[in-house]
């Protein structure tokens, strides 16, 4: 039981962080390339690439580092801590993680090198109306003609999907769920692109005998496979979750210690010591928490058959999300008038939080899955 | 990064286990796992059979009967002894005085005492709470003035946890009272509890228990040598004492042990069919282990004779825990949790007629130790620095 990174893992969190932190110095440099398209920083993104950070999670001979979560993690946290806007987690993670493990070696081979090279968008129409965050496809419905795929119907919210040059499309087909690639601009296909409140970007996307590619071969029901990728795309989240709540507690305890009224910094006030406290344990707590999944999600890729990644992440999640609630809303009162301002970044970052959660689901859907299994076991332990 | 023991660690772990379950009577290990009061000669037998195979104190110097263990060994050993409902050797010995004398007191007195300290032939009472010094212990007033070659002690303490039992007392005595801080004006003494003027009386409980006293001293002579370390440090003492206590508290192992005993009953009862008690089950369960691993990241944080503030965030919420684990007990236990009175002829279970009293006793976990309100300053200014 070893919670603290080696030398390499130092080093990338030291690097990431540096180029993340030169390009967003203020809460200004995020509005500014928030507001313009397409919406992060285009400069960061290829930094991010030739550091090789987007081909953390694939493996060596498909053109990645064969690295893993960990090392997604750090990359995360430091987006998180900088609340920067860059689409690591749903380009690579997400859609980069459905691809390497549905794709053929063609697919792989045309479609990670883009995503790896930072050169190309791809972005994962997951959600349609009342799907809630199931794994199992709904709202698009594929139908095979000829030797090709036909699309109908609608998904919303797809996050980057009005940027991305090809969207990745769950939609039902005879065997259960089946994933798509289909092209930006073909035919039958619109995506009515808006701002989302977190500084992002988000579309409805509709399909009308829109022509699509089946990701890897048919007759196999990808609906576990998607399940699989969502939760480390959701440990990875959860990562980011824990950079942008360090640096929401860091920020407010500084204005607090800076901030004065009735003659005295608000930072000499009980009330408010004692609050900043409790926020400092459910952060160190939940920090144990995604690490520790982290770690078992590592264990589990590399074969570790006893190792349960996605209890883990369930646990993960779950911490971060009642953290997220309780630190993104007190920090922001703890700030008083000034944190309800778009200027102040603590407000943004309780909108980020909110948007995160929104991703990943809400703590019902993980109380659900460490409900379905609580007879199992007397007690989870953390080293069985 | 590594979140699988060692296959060392491992076999560490099965040795424990099984030492524990071979060596400690199971009559015993079942009333420590109904939470019925235990007597003095449990401790005793207990902590005897483990200092007999050298398990009695392992987080001391080795010299003195330490083990030499890991952090991570450390956690694993107090697991097991939770696991299996074995009593932890007696905390007022071993990770409180023991510690003290083995880091700060003369050869000689750690010769006489620590190996009679590691056996519970002494056994150790802890003075330091007085009726007007809780939370802030710095104010206390027992005062020993000096009268040749002893001191004499007048006042009272408080919250004397088991004094009924004690052989010895650790105490905080106010040796200077013209100090210019009342912290620099303590010095750290033991007295034997037979000496003429000490008087204990007990303090009963909500829970009808006898676990505390208060204890007298009426011009008690105190031998000079009996000062450990030296004179008007007895702060510096306290807090590394206190920082040990609170690791101590944190652990989550009993917590885990009697939640995972709660859901047995539960099932049995039908009673996880109910969404909003099988929710608390997850939500206990999940925020333990948050603590756990927060416990095993910051396992050999803790600098020599430095309180480590993280170790006051596992106080803080691993005492919580525990409360709540004991509130969904007498939740579980209907309308049954009344008949606390009732004998084992009653047609109730024990575990539904402990349930309240084991309740009401848990209270004093967030109090003791430090309370959580003084573990949120601890936390506020010396990590936060505010």
């Amino acid at each position: 039981m070893d919670f603290t990174l080696n030398e390499e893992q130092e080093a990338l969190r030291e690097t990431v962080e540096q180029l993340v932190s030169k390009q967003y110095r203020t809460t200004e440099d995020r509005r500014r390339v928030t507001t313009q398209t397409p919406g992060f920083n285009e400069e960061l993104w290829q930094q991010l690439a030739e550091l090789g950070a987007f081909g953390l999670p694939f493996a060596e001979e498909i053109g990645g580092a064969g690295a893993g979560p960990i090392e997604v993690g750090i990359v995360a946290e430091q987006l998180g801590r900088a609340l920067a806007p860059e689409p690591f987690v749903e380009t690579v993670v997400l859609a980069g993680g459905l691809i390497a493990e549905l794709g053929t070696a063609e697919q792989k081979e045309g479609l990670l090198g883009g995503i790896i090279a930072g050169e190309f968008q791809v972005a994962f129409a997951m959600h349609a109306r009342g799907s809630r965050w199931q794994a199992a496809a709904s709202g698009v419905a594929a139908q095979q003609i000829g030797g090709g795929w036909s699309l109908n119907g609608l998904k919303e919210p797809v996050r980057g999907g009005g940027q991305a040059q090809t969207l990745l499309v769950s939609a039902t087909t005879p065997w259960g769920s089946g994933v798509f690639l289909v092209a930006a601009g073909a035919a039958g296909m619109e995506a009515r692109d808006y701002r989302t409140h977190d500084g992002g970007r988000a579309a409805g996307v509709t399909f009308a005998n829109t022509s699509a590619v089946l990701l890897g071969e048919p007759g196999v029901d990808a609906a576990p496979t998607i399940a699989r990728v969502f939760d480390r795309a959701r440990l990875a989240y959860a990562f980011e979750m824990l950079g942008i709540l360090e640096v929401g507690l860091e920020d407010t305890v500084d204005y607090l210690k800076t901030r004065k009224q009735f003659g005295v910094p608000l930072s000499s006030f009980q009330a408010l010591q004692h609050r900043a406290a409790e926020l400092y344990v459910a952060l160190e707590v939940t920090r144990s928490t995604i690490l520790w999944a982290g770690m078992v999600l590592e264990a589990e890729l590399a074969g570790d058959a006893s190792a349960d990644g996605a209890s883990a992440i369930t646990h993960a999640c779950l911490q971060a999300n009642r953290a997220a609630r309780l630190i993104g809303q007190d920090t922001l009162q703890m700030h008083g008038g000034i944190g309800m301002t778009a200027e102040y970044s603590i407000g943004q970052r309780l909108s980020r939080l909110t948007a995160i959660k929104r991703a990943i689901g809400d703590s019902n859907v993980f109380r659900e899955r460490l409900l379905l299994r609580l007879e199992d076991y007397a007690s989870v332990d953390p080293l069985a | 990064m590594r979140y699988r023991l060692s296959a060392e660690d491992q076999k560490f772990r099965d040795e424990c286990r099984e030492f524990l379950q071979n060596n400690i009577p199971q009559e015993l290990r079942d009333r420590v796992a109904s939470h019925k009061e235990l007597g003095r000669e449990d401790f005793v037998t207990t902590q005897r059979i483990l200092n007999a195979n050298g398990l009695a104190v392992p987080g001391w110097p080795a010299e003195w009967g330490g083990r030499n263990w890991t952090s991570l060994q450390h956690h694993i050993w107090r697991e097991e002894l939770a696991a299996n409902d074995v009593l932890s050797p007696l905390d007022f010995n071993t990770s409180m005085f023991g510690p003290v004398l083995a880091a700060f007191g003369s050869q000689e007195q750690k010769e006489r005492y620590l190996p009679a300290t590691a056996n519970l032939d002494i056994w150790w009472s802890q003075g330091f709470s007085e009726p007007e010094a809780g939370s802030d212990l710095a104010s206390l007033k027992t005062t020993a003035v000096l009268d040749g070659d002893h001191w004499v002690v007048n006042g009272s303490k408080i919250w004397t946890t088991l004094g009924q039992y004690g052989d010895w007392m650790f105490a905080l005595i106010r040796t200077d009272p013209n100090a210019p801080k009342p912290q620099a004006g303590i010095s750290f003494m033991i007295m034997d509890m037979t000496t003429p003027g000490i008087t204990v009386r007990p303090i009963e409980l909500i829970d009808g228990s006898h676990e505390v006293n208060e204890v007298f001293f009426d011009n008690v002579r105190v031998p000079v040598e009996n000062v450990i370390g030296e004179v008007n440090k007895g702060w510096t003492y306290a807090k590394f004492l206190l920082s040990n206590e609170r690791d101590g508290i944190g652990a989550v192992g009993y917590s885990k042990r009697t939640l995972a005993r709660a859901k047995a009953e539960a099932s049995n009862l039908g009673l996880l069919q109910d969404p909003e008690i099988s929710r608390r089950f997850v939500e206990l369960e999940n925020e333990l282990l948050g603590v756990e691993l927060t416990a095993l990241r910051v396992a050999g944080g803790a600098r020599e004779g430095e309180p480590d503030p993280v170790s006051s965030v596992l106080k803080l919420r691993g005492s919580r825990l525990s409360q709540e684990v004991t509130e969904l007990i007498v939740d579980l236990s209907g309308p049954g949790g009344i008949a606390s009175g009732a004998g084992d002829d009653s047609s109730l279970p024990e575990w539904v007629r402990s349930a309240v009293p084991h309740y009401l006793n848990e209270r004093k976990v967030t109090i003791y130790g430090g309370s959580d309100e003084i573990q949120r300053t601890i936390i506020s200014r010396t990590i936060l620095g505010m």
